[in-house]
């Protein structure tokens, strides 16, 4: 299976973000070979609509699920819609999360977060 | 002749220094902080005629869209997901710039108008004054105040009072600024944000002066900036319990006996600085 891991940087080294719209990166894994990828978030500067960006590029990339720490209402309408569901991980090496995962460990994301947790306090629009 | 009022920080005294100088000058007053506009409270207009502000939605027929997502790919604001199955919109996102329908190749992209704020026109203390007032739970503060400065009725003079800080709903404003007075307390905090407004206008050769508002032992901070940058400072309104109570209540703290002065002096400096007859 297919998933995306928000990421804390574009290289192996990089823990699960928290963030979903505002992370550095996504990690593009197949659990079945443990191949990985990284996709650099292009929504992270976005002036607005952050989390629908980034999950849309998830969508483009053709990933069946999603880790990450935190949802907000957009993201979440666009993957719900798109029928992706998405699991909460904390920080940890993105393969650990990506087993957890495979192994039927994570909890499912089933309602969206506050939105705006990802931007350290300040509110959008400013 | 359009004179800005804008500040850099919050909370400086725009409305009291706009609404001050509307009435002692006898000129319109434009509230165009439209996120939180509070001009009215001191002018109290009456008989006030409200009009709706529209902006534009992308509705999608069903028949024709292909799903090919050209719309969400060219949507700067990202209001448009494209999940395979649908394209979702996310109206508070939406600008109605109708870039979404340019790119539509299948012509299946048609709109629809959602209102996002009121433009108010009234009548106070021989001054006429208009408003916008952004709906609560929109975002988007510049239709608002586009729809407000296209609404105003032919004026020698106008006092435009501006939001804080130097975003688009400042810059909207200022491109129907003749002059500008730049408010500030005399605080770093103060002296911080106003040098953003100063380089913005700066950048836009508006030629403007400044004003000291809660003005008190540390006014040197400002003199200093203005006198290194060649900027007139049009005077200062004292620091007053007085004044902050007269505000609280709602009432002009230009027609306190002790406040007069300082208000005059600022209408007079202005008058001078930007040749206004």
């Amino acid at each position: 299976m297919k998933i995306g891991i928000s990421s804390t940087t574009g290289n192996e080294k990089a823990l699960v973000d928290p963030r979903f719209g505002r992370c550095e990166a996504f990690a593009i894994i197949d659990t079945e070979t443990s191949a990985i990828q990284f996709l650099d978030n292009a929504a992270k500067t976005a002036a607005g609509g952050a989390g629908i960006a980034a999950a849309q590029q998830l969508l483009d990339a053709g990933v069946e699920a999603v880790c990450t720490g935190n949802l907000g209402p957009n993201a979440f309408r666009v993957l719900n819609e798109a029928g992706i569901k998405a699991y909460r991980v904390n920080e940890m090496p993105l393969m650990d999360a990506a087993k957890l995962l495979k192994d039927g460990k994570l909890d499912e994301i089933s309602q969206a977060g506050r939105a705006h947790a990802g931007m350290g306090g300040r509110g959008a629009n400013r | 002749m359009n004179v800005c009022i804008l500040s850099g920080k919050g909370g400086t005294g725009k409305t009291t220094v706009s609404v001050n100088l509307a009435v002692l000058l006898k000129t319109d007053y434009i509230d165009c902080d439209v996120e939180e506009p509070n001009g009215f409270l001191f002018l109290g207009p009456e008989h006030v005629t409200k009009e709706n502000v529209p902006v534009d939605y992308p509705v999608f027929d069903k028949t024709k869209c292909t799903l090919c997502g050209n719309c969400a790919s060219a949507c700067e604001f990202h209001a448009l997901a494209n999940t395979k199955k649908s394209i979702l919109l996310f109206p508070e996102l939406c600008h109605g710039c109708h870039a979404c329908e340019l790119v539509c190749a299948p012509e299946a992209i048609g709109y629809r108008q959602r209102m996002v704020g009121v433009v108010e026109h009234g009548e106070a203390k021989g001054v006429r004054c208009a408003r916008g007032v952004l709906n609560i739970g929109e975002n988007m503060a510049v239709p608002v105040i586009r729809r407000l400065l296209g609404s105003l009725a032919p004026a020698k003079h106008r006092i435009l009072d501006c939001a804080p800080g130097t975003s688009c709903n400042v810059t909207t404003t200022l491109k129907h600024a003749d002059a500008a007075v730049v408010i500030t307390e005399p605080t770093v905090f103060g002296l911080h944000d106003m040098s953003l407004a100063v380089e913005l206008l700066q950048k836009r050769n508006i030629p403007f002066g400044v004003v000291i508002n809660k003005s008190g032992g540390t006014d040197r901070l400002i003199e200093h900036y203005c006198l290194a940058h060649s900027i007139p400072l049009f005077g200062r309104i004292p620091f007053s319990r007085t004044a902050a109570q007269a505000y609280s209540r709602g009432e002009l703290i230009g027609e306190l006996p002790e406040m007069k002065s300082a208000f005059e002096q600022i209408a007079r400096n202005m008058k001078e600085a930007f040749a206004w007859n």
